[in-house]
């Protein structure tokens, strides 16, 4: 038990330890120790998370005390943590990945100044630190503090090209998007208080305390919580900052909204797994959320031309995935789509990267193609990436991918039927990139192809290592059907229950699973046929343009809440602040000002004045002295009536 | 005497120096009105003396009793002359300065 | 009516009305004549209340060199008699009834005073006031504030010096 305390407060500490490092002593240190300090601290959190998750596979689950944060005599709120097998799978992913990322990121980000630098290195660690308490705490609040960290890195992170614009704007959008979730979330804190008088895990998640609240306080209490996480994984109607944060440095686009933040919300609803099945409702609206957003972002994702933003959208819709497989209780397929999503999408986005990084900050990819010979590291781990992603076997996406859907027909068979269309379209929206990208002629300028390499061993040994663990992460979840021993599931048992029977038989699986993948292959190569010689110009069709204008839900946005609220700032700031406030306060100082001068004429330095006003208060003294108890009696008998 | 006899005395002659300082213009007028009230107070300090002398006289024995008064109000005209000489030098600097002992006039301290 | 208390009477009456003389005077000169008889007055008094001593210093000291001072510095500064303006009649009118509701004020206070009630003073009797027993008073309990006192004349006279210096 001490061992797995120290173990947790170093695993806590050292990322914090880095944004210290970084931050403060950003304009001393030289960008080499910076780059050693910070990836070396996230690399022995990953080493200590090893530790951390072999003890929990040895010992079961931990939960370590630190201290009362808050200690009433109706509310206690310890600053506990909790190590069990869904905290340590995400601690070693976080970890593991954040590692990676932080690796990629020394050279990705070498052209920048020493201070920007350690800046960026310091936010990042600070990111993993607020990430690490989200997983690991052990009560609500402990979780919302990351919660909150996660937002604010996330801002800072977005931002961190500050100079220009539009990247502010876009970090505002997220960051106040993120609030609005945060809103749903502490809403569901405040009634699970006022409910039950605790937010434990311990307490809350217990059959017996749940029994005691009525269904539509669980209903509520869900709905809210999912709102909160609508907001951080980028469900309708919250999804729009996601595509917008892509100005941020792509490292940190891999790391933010790939593999950790993203997948916050996805790990508190599968944390809140016994409240989420009493209520049919909420299961029902997050399944149908899930689906819709994954539709909706993967036909967006078709018609993009910015390799980030195909990026981001296939994000969004993996997302997607993720709440449905939540939404119709498939909570270990969601968790399984989680680490193999934070993998290849990951290694995506690096891979990006590595692109643009040899394209010298080019992200069209109209002007990309042919590639594959320039980049061979980057192309082939590209391409494995894109094959998890589509869904097709052996790689890891299809495992994940098919238990979700398996789960979505058991529940309703339109489920599965949208869900394969949207495992199509993603097949095809990668594979539109991939042929874009790598295959074909090169369609950029003679400059750019001049410039053309592969880029340094520091950002693509993470590629390969994330590519090596797109391929293979399918391992820990293979279904009994298939002969394995769904390692996945089985772990998360004391979480989240014991694997529900579908009451699938399994020749019926193994139709459901050659269906969607053949589809998916069909949309593959058909993808790879088409792009491999011609690109996308501005789309012609109506609903092509409808696709690649973002359906217009920005526009709508803008029109219907940011200009009423500028407006209503305006008039805010004009007549109350102006008028009302300030008059308020100029005026007392005003009031003041006058009173002062005319009190003033009192002092006319003429002694006899002063002499004469002592003699009053002499008068005035001994009356009050000796008739205080006539007085006193006086004003209780004025009192009185 | 009932000692009350000698407390009203005192009191009117007390405040009939308060109402010279309040009412007279001239600095120095001012000044011996303030002796006046020295001197009220003076005498009823001897009263009190005598009063209490003679309540511990009735037993018949010998004592001095209230004789703290009395050697109080030595002292309080010793300091009187004291304050005397010093406010009239200061009062003649004023004549010299401003050549005026007009207590409205010398109003140095307003505002 | 005792003969010690016509005396009383007499001497009060003689003071006060001196007193209200000083207030009254236009002539600074005549003030200061007024206020040497309040003197003779309140010495009357001493006198009646046999503190001898006190009488004859108060004579000797108020009277005698405090009075004369005041004189020396009105006749250097040669105030005339209408030279001075007078205060305004307003201000003139509430002095008065400030110092006049004082009195009042400290007669209605003392006239209840219980310890007060009965108390009698011994005239022309007792010992006290005589200079033997003072002195020994003076001069064994209270030699310190003596020569303190002593101390303090130096400082008048120094101040005295230096403020009429040029």
């Amino acid at each position: 038990m001490a061992f797995m305390k120290i173990l947790i407060a170093f695993i806590l500490l050292w990322p914090f330890v880095g944004f210290l490092f970084n931050g403060l002593g950003r304009n001393y240190w030289s960008k080499k120790v910076i780059a050693y300090k910070a990836t070396g601290y996230i690399v022995a959190s990953f080493i200590a998370s090893i530790f951390a998750f072999l003890h929990v596979q040895a010992h079961g689950a931990v939960t370590v005390h630190y201290f009362d944060f808050m200690n009433t005599a109706t509310l206690k709120i310890p600053f506990d943590f909790k190590v069990d097998a869904l905290s340590s799978l995400f601690l070693l992913v976080i970890t593991g990945v954040g590692s990676l990322i932080h690796l990629y990121s020394t050279a990705y980000m070498k052209d920048e100044a020493a201070p920007h630098y350690a800046r960026y290195f310091a936010y990042l660690n600070l990111f993993i630190f607020s990430m690490l308490i989200l997983v690991l705490g052990d009560n609500y609040v402990v979780m919302f503090i990351g919660w909150e960290g996660v937002g604010l890195c996330s801002y800072l992170l977005i931002g961190y090209w500050f100079t220009n614009g539009n990247y502010n704007y876009a970090a505002k959008k997220a960051f106040i998007m993120n609030r609005i979730g945060d809103l749903g979330f502490l809403l569901a804190i405040f009634w699970l208080i006022a409910k039950l008088g605790t937010v434990n895990y311990s307490e809350v998640l217990t059959y017996e305390r749940i029994s005691n609240l009525s269904s539509f306080d669980i209903t509520g209490i869900t709905l809210l919580l999912f709102v909160g996480a609508m907001g951080k994984s980028a469900q309708i109607p919250l999804f729009t900052w996601l595509p917008d944060a892509m100005a941020g440095p792509t490292p940190v686009s891999a790391l933010i909204h790939a593999a950790t933040m993203v997948t916050a919300g996805i790990y508190m609803i599968t944390r809140s797994n016994i409240l989420f099945s009493h209520s049919e409702i909420t299961q029902n609206v997050i399944a149908i959320i899930g689906i819709s957003t994954a539709l909706l972002a993967a036909t967006i994702a078709i018609k993009q031309n910015d390799i980030k933003k195909v990026l981001a959208y296939s994000t969004v819709s993996q997302l997607g995935y993720m709440f449905l497989g939540l939404g119709v209780g498939a909570y270990s397929g969601a968790v399984f789509h989680v680490i193999t999503h934070a993998f290849f999408k990951a290694l995506l986005f690096l891979g990006a990267g590595s692109v643009i990084h040899a394209m010298h900050h080019e992200q069209d990819i109209r002007k990309m193609g042919g590639l594959k010979s320039k980049l061979p590291i980057t192309h082939i781990t590209f391409l494995i990436g894109c094959i998890a992603i589509a869904g097709v076997p052996p790689f890891s996406g299809f495992f994940s991918k098919d238990e979700i859907l398996a789960a979505a027909f058991a529940k309703s068979p339109i489920y599965w039927v949208l869900g394969v269309l949207g495992a199509a379209m993603t097949a095809f929206y990668m594979f539109r990139l991939y042929a874009t990208t790598f295959l074909g002629k090169f369609r950029g300028s003679a400059d750019q192809e001049n410039h053309l390499h592969e880029s340094p061993a520091a950002m693509t040994l993470p590629l390969v290592l994330l590519a090596i663990a797109s391929a293979i992460a399918g391992a820990i979840g293979i279904p009994e059907m298939m002969g394995g021993h769904h390692w996945l599931a089985h772990q998360l048992i004391p979480i989240v229950g014991e694997p529900v029977e579908l009451g699938l038989t399994h020749s019926m699986e193994w139709i459901l699973m050659a269906v969607s993948v053949s589809i998916a292959l069909i949309a593959l190569i058909i993808a790879i046929s088409t792009y491999i010689k011609k690109t996308d110009e501005e789309p012609s069709t109506a609903i092509g343009k409808f696709f690649y204008n973002k359906w217009h839900i920005d526009e709508l946005y803008n029109e219907a809440i940011v200009l009423p609220l500028n407006r209503f700032a305006g008039f805010l700031k004009n007549v109350i602040e102006k008028q009302v406030i300030d008059g308020a306060v100029n005026g007392t100082g005003k009031l003041v000002q006058y009173s002062a001068r005319k009190v003033r004429l009192i002092q006319n330095g003429q002694v006899g004045y002063y002499i004469l006003f002592m003699v009053i208060g002499i008068i005035l003294l001994f009356v009050f002295w000796f008739n205080d108890l006539s007085i006193l009696r006086f004003f209780s008998n004025l009192n009185q009536h | 005497m009932p000692i009350q006899y000698y407390i009203f005395f005192c009191l009117s002659l007390f405040s009939i120096g308060v109402v010279g300082v309040l009412t007279r213009r001239n600095a120095i007028i001012v000044f011996m009105c303030i002796e006046l009230m020295l001197n009220a107070v003076n005498l009823l300090l001897v009263a009190f003396s005598k009063m209490y002398y003679g309540l511990a006289a009735q037993n018949g024995v010998a004592n001095t009793v209230g004789i703290d008064a009395q050697i109080f109000v030595f002292f309080i005209m010793v300091v009187a002359a004291a304050e005397v000489s010093i406010g009239l030098a200061i009062i003649v600097m004023m004549y010299r300065n401003t050549h005026s002992i007009d207590i409205n006039f010398l109003n140095r301290l307003k505002n | 009516m005792n003969v010690l208390e016509i005396l009383f009477y007499v001497l009060s009456a003689f003071a006060l009305l001196s007193a209200i003389m000083v207030l009254v005077s236009k002539n600074p000169i005549h003030s200061v004549l007024w206020l040497i008889l309040v003197f003779f007055a309140i010495s009357g008094h001493y006198i009646l209340l046999n503190a001898q001593f006190l009488a004859i210093v108060n004579i000797i000291v108020y009277a005698g060199a405090i009075m004369v001072l005041f004189l020396f510095v009105i006749m250097l500064i040669n105030v005339k008699k209408d030279s001075e303006p007078q205060k305004h009649l307003y201000v003139k009118f509430i002095g008065v009834i400030a110092g006049g509701s004082l009195l009042t004020l400290l007669i209605a206070l003392v006239k209840q005073a219980m310890p007060l009630v009965g108390k009698n003073v011994l005239l022309k009797e007792g010992s006290i006031g005589l200079i033997h027993p003072l002195g020994k008073a003076l001069f064994t309990d209270y030699v310190v504030p003596f020569e303190i006192s002593s101390v303090l004349f130096l400082s008048a006279m120094v101040g005295a010096v230096l403020i009429g210096k040029k």
